[in-house]
């Protein structure tokens, strides 16, 4: 039985304090841990205070849990069909500000029961198949909400990426553990490092209002995993569909200025190519999602969804977990996808 | 004798019929009434199927459906309503299908134009939106005729969707956009004012910016008659948007109901309604924040 408690998470030179950190909390036996110590405990426990914890344990929390999401094998519902799985899931992640309510907190610890939410949903889609999935973290009609909470917004946003970005690079050298050098430690290591690896983050929407250091670590994280190819997490922030195509049409029309374009050969595949969603090999979203019972788009992705199939759930975002997204797959495998012409 | 007498209580009937409709609108225009309702009419096939009517008849009481639906909108005060008729998409169909809808839609529209049609009597200014280029030569100048006699009517706007597609007005939006710019550049040009700002490779961060804007895209949208819609209602239990209104529907509230097309009735649009009405407070927030 290969135990994988004994290895590092990331190979020496990506080591930071922090990973030293969470070694010692597993031996001690932090308090956090025990009640995050299977990702099967529902999103519903908060482990109290939200804003009171600090960037560190953040971190550390999150890679005590990845570390056992890790050792466990994640099949296909039976109900689920492989072949009929969506290329590309889109989420609208709705829902946070009133999960916090309904519990007395403040609305910060509704977007971090969110984070964690997201997290989750990560993980199943990587191990099931989904090729990129596409989050609404933020809308371009998002900056009118009261300062404080953007800010914390824009600060979860960094935490996120600095801590996911360790798990999300591709590791290619075997482990440098001095203490063990076990044929199985070995393999061990590679089939946990198999499940974080390949994941490439994109991030769409109008960044220049976005903080200086979140637009530096965006462009490093996007730069760091952009060879990855066996999933993408697209995050929209400060995002707008309507922008998107008025981008699109910017480039266009400079396009056609500088004589590179004919204007009779302006054409929807034209179009499409500048969009931001260009990042991708899958542009258009096979489902929607969107949480919390509303029933719009609210600006996401206008021109992608055209032949998408929407869900929507009654659920606000933290409550969402794995089985109403097998819900949503159920649903949508039933779907019959006609686009318009005939199915005889 | 007798058959004037059955017309007689048949009159009286329908009569009340709409006397107790109007007394629900007017409990519902308590509530915000949507300005603009749009429908995408799905499911006349699976209807005809269902009820072992030959092919092709589905779209005819569907028709039927339509015109009821509209008397009850327009009764009920909503100003704008938009339908999908046919999609670009769906000239894939077989060409029988095609030809027999387009047959259906040319008869429609002439009838349309008659005196005792619903659009007289509500005062409707009808307009066909869409590349009406694709289509056939008679059903294009009987739609052309239909616009230009309904274009004094100004009570409320029918806009009927034929082969349209949502992706392909944004691009036709875009083309006459870049070329509005391109004359106006051109002008600046000639008159000696431009500064040959066609000539230069590289422009100025800023004059890229302001080259387009999102107001010169909505303008050249085929749906600018109307405003966005409030509400889109789509039957058979599909939930998707085929291509319809995508820009339109950024903030749109999407219904989607079980029944088919053309067994929709005066209960479904009012659950719609209703329903819309619990949502509409919070819509309106965000739409005045912005």
């Amino acid at each position: 039985m290969i135990c994988l408690r004994s290895l590092p998470l990331v190979p020496h030179e990506l080591k930071s304090p922090l990973s030293f950190r969470t070694r010692a909390q597993q031996q001690h036996s932090h308090p956090f841990s025990q009640s995050l110590r299977s990702h099967t405990v529902p999103h519903k426990t908060l482990t109290g205070g939200g804003t009171a914890t600090t960037t560190v344990a953040n971190v550390a929390l999150s890679e005590h849990n990845d570390l056992n999401a890790a050792e466990e094998e994640e099949p296909l519902p039976s109900e689920l069909s492989e072949e009929l799985m969506p290329n590309h899931v889109a989420l609208i992640m709705d829902g946070n500000g009133r999960w916090a309510k309904q519990r007395g907190l403040p609305v910060s610890a509704g977007h971090q029961a969110g984070a964690r939410s997201l997290r989750e949903l990560v993980e199943i889609c990587c191990k099931w198949g989904v090729r990129v999935l596409t989050v609404f973290a933020f809308s371009y009609d998002n900056w009118i909400r009261p300062k404080v909470e953007v800010e914390f917004l824009m600060n979860l946003f960094e935490r996120e990426i600095k801590s996911q970005m360790q798990k999300f690079v591709r590791t290619v050298r075997v482990f440098q553990n001095p203490n063990s050098r076990k044929i199985k430690d070995v393999i061990g290591f590679w089939r946990a490092t198999e499940r974080y690896e390949g994941i490439r983050i994109s991030v769409i929407g109008d960044s220049s209002k976005l903080p200086e250091s979140l637009q530096k670590l965006i462009s490093d994280a996007e730069e760091a995993t952009k060879d990855s190819s066996r999933f993408q997490l697209i995050v929209a922030v400060s995002y707008s569909g309507k922008y998107d195509i008025v981008q699109a049409c910017k480039s266009l029309a400079c396009k056609v200025k500088d004589g590179v374009v004919q204007l009779e050969d302006i054409s929807e595949s034209l179009v499409e190519q500048e969009l931001e969603t260009n990042c991708t090999e899958y542009p258009y979203p096979d489902l929607l999602i969107r949480t919390s019972g509303e029933l719009r788009v609210s600006n996401f992705l206008l021109w992608q969804l055209a032949y998408t199939e929407f869900f929507f759930v009654k659920e606000l975002w933290p409550d969402f977990g794995k089985a109403e997204f097998v819900e949503a797959l159920i649903s949508f495998q039933q779907r019959q996808r006609r686009y318009g012409a005939r199915i005889t | 004798m007798k058959k004037d007498g059955r017309s007689r209580i048949n009159w009286i009937f329908e009569n009340f019929v709409t006397f107790l409709r109007k007394c629900t609108f007017r409990v519902l225009s308590v509530g915000p009434i949507p300005e603009h309702i749009a429908y995408i009419m799905d499911g006349n096939r699976r209807y005809a199927k269902k009820q072992n009517m030959i092919e092709g008849t589905g779209h005819r009481v569907g028709f039927l459906a339509l015109m009821s639906m509209l008397k009850y909108c327009y009764e009920m005060g909503v100003r704008y309503v938009t339908i999908y008729a046919f999609s670009i998409d769906n000239f894939k169909r077989c060409p029988e299908e095609v030809q027999s809808l387009m047959d259906l839609m040319q008869e429609k529209i002439e009838g349309l134009m008659e005196e005792e049609s619903i659009v007289n009597r509500y005062g409707v200014r009808v307009h066909f939106l869409g590349d009406l280029k694709l289509l056939s030569e008679p059903v294009r100048l009987a739609a052309e005729r239909a616009m230009v006699v309904t274009a004094n009517n100004s009570k409320a706007v029918l806009s009927i969707c034929v082969a349209y597609n949502s992706t392909n007005e944004i691009v036709h939006a875009v083309e006459k956009a870049c070329e509005e710019k391109w004359e106006e550049i051109s002008l600046l040009n000639a008159s000696g004012s431009g500064y040959g700002l066609i000539g230069l490779e590289c422009i100025e961060k800023h004059e890229r910016e302001n080259l387009i804007k999102l107001i010169d895209i909505e303008k050249h949208m085929y749906v600018s008659v109307a405003p966005d819609p409030d509400i889109l209602i789509r039957t058979s239990g599909e939930t998707r948007l085929s291509n319809f209104l995508l820009w339109q529907s950024a903030y749109c509230y999407l219904y989607s109901t079980p029944v088919l097309w053309p067994e929709i009735g005066f209960r479904h649009l009012l659950w719609a309604i209703l329903n819309f009405q619990r949502n509409h407070f919070y819509l309106e927030k965000k739409r005045k924040q912005l």
